[in-house]
């Protein structure tokens, strides 16, 4: 185990054993029972994470991530990067149970979309929760990429985050942008045709783009499929990757202190001040 | 600079001999760890293109072949249309699309004295609904005798010409023909202002001047 890792949390730590006495004060029938019984369970917790921990070695790897230390004036704003995470994962959680319902057929998902909403159980609050949760999550990336820039910590060497985050917010757009056509309204689908021909007036390559998205050159069945397969497999999958990279950079570089902190000088040593 | 060793001094040996390799064979220039690596990356490669090309492949199919439908679509007697006046019908604009593949297409009688004579091969105008701006669906006004669409504010004239707003060629139009008294139109054409026809476009695409060859015709229409 590496001198950086953290030492456990006071609570983790075993407790000091207590001096030896045969009387209880104040309790004469079982003396010291549930103290006992306390104990013994604690010993088989115990032998549970041992097990665990010999075989995975993620103790030290979690102790290194849960407990360690954070830069002095840390504060609200460094909590915007997990909640996108969970803006996402609600997301991720509510797509899948909508995705039990949902018809992906240019004939059916009307219907099916109003089934969720008018007779599914729930089934309103829960289209309601993925719809404005989309809205949620792009104003908090936006809120978290604010953030970034102003405290200045897109700089050396977080650079690589930056450039992941960046991705990582093209890809909500196309999750926007490949979730609207779903319900397949007139809403969903005139804004779709509009976006997709946005895209046909590229120079040279702007159609091909179009065709791609719709499967062909005019909007029909394979469009439907596609933006749903997009919106449920594609875009998702290499979120969740992104994401992965990025946390992976945050645990290994850790985060920046507010650019309104001094140097601690008494920390950094007389010598090299 | 002048003590730099010669070149010949740095060179790899072609011999894996020359090398001083352990087990080299005479003769040998590639020792067996490289060969297995090397091997190893080929097979590799090759088993990720054996599902990765058809995949990619099967994705950008629909790029290379056509998917509109190529037959005659009949949309009624020819008592029903004047020259004067565009009459409402609809059509497929994709198979298999279900309400979603229909359109609303306008459709008129073809004036030799009022009309361009660039299009007088076809006995009527069938006027696609699809705006040339962004695709939104354009109604045609009778009192104005103007296609107006609803999204962006485009407005075209009675010939489907922009007569303001942001589109960048007149309307799309169809093939038309008559066939034992019935109107059919067939396949989608684009045209420039002008009303020179070119292929379809998709909505967006300029077909004037030097523009018309930043949007070639592509294989899917």
């Amino acid at each position: 185990m590496s001198k950086l890792t953290p030492p456990l949390p006071k609570f983790l730590r075993p407790a000091p054993r207590k001096p030896e006495s045969d009387e209880a004060p104040g309790n004469g029938a079982a003396p010291g029972r549930a103290d006992k019984l306390r104990e013994e369970a604690g010993e088989k917790a115990g032998e549970v994470v041992g097990w665990l921990d010999e075989r995975s070695g993620i103790s030290p790897i979690l102790r290194a991530n849960l407990y360690r230390k954070v830069p002095k004036g840390t504060n609200w704003f460094y909590t915007l990067g997990s909640a996108t995470l969970f803006a996402f994962v609600s997301q991720a959680v509510t797509g899948v149970f909508l995705a039990m319902y949902y018809e992906p057929d240019t004939s059916r998902a009307y219907e099916s979309a109003a089934h969720i909403t008018n007779e599914v159980f729930l089934g309103e609050l829960v289209r309601g929760m993925h719809r404005w949760g989309s809205t949620v999550m792009i104003i908090l990336i936006f809120l978290h990429m604010a953030r970034t820039f102003v405290f200045g910590a897109y700089k050396y060497p977080r650079e690589i985050q930056w450039l992941i985050g960046v991705v990582l917010l093209v890809l909500t757009l196309a999750m926007g942008l490949t979730g609207y056509l779903l319900p397949f309204d007139q809403r969903s689908f005139w804004a779709t045709t509009v976006a997709v021909n946005l895209n046909a007036s590229a120079p040279i390559l702007g159609p091909y783009i179009a065709d791609f998205m719709r499967g062909g050159s005019e909007f029909g069945a394979a469009s439907l499929a596609r933006f749903y397969a997009l919106h449920m497999l594609l875009i998702p999958g290499l979120i969740a990757a992104l994401i992965g990279a990025h946390l992976y950079l945050v645990a290994k570089l850790g985060t920046t202190a507010p650019p309104w902190l001094k140097a601690d000088k008494k920390a950094l040593g007389k010598e090299s001040v | 600079m002048a003590d730099k060793p010669p070149e010949t001094s740095k060179r790899k040996p072609r011999y894996t001999l020359d090398e001083g390799a352990a087990g080299a064979f005479e003769g040998e220039t590639v020792t067996r760890r490289r060969f297995m690596t090397g091997g190893a990356l080929a097979v590799g490669g090759i088993a990720t293109a054996a599902f990765g090309l058809p995949a990619l492949g099967f994705a950008l199919g629909p790029q290379f072949e056509d998917g509109t439908p190529d037959r005659w679509q009949d949309m009624g007697p020819e008592s029903d249309f004047s020259d004067s006046a565009y009459v409402p019908r609809v059509m497929n604009v994709v198979a298999d699309a279900g309400e979603a593949g229909k359109s609303t297409v306008y459709i008129r009688k073809f004036n030799s004295t009022r009309d361009d004579k660039r299009n007088d091969d076809l006995p009527y105008v069938a006027i696609s609904t699809r705006c040339a701006h962004l695709g939104c669906p354009v109604r045609y006004i009778q009192a104005s005798k103007r296609f107006v669409c609803p999204c962006h504010g485009g407005v075209y004239d009675f010939e489907g010409k922009v007569e303001g707003g942001p589109p960048v060629r007149p309307l799309d139009r169809f093939y038309t023909r008559v066939r034992e008294g019935r109107v059919e139109i067939g396949e989608r054409f684009s045209l420039n202002s002008e009303l020179r026809r070119f292929s379809t476009r998709d909505p967006s695409n300029h077909l004037d001047g030097l523009w018309q060859y930043l949007y070639p015709a592509r294989p899917s229409t």
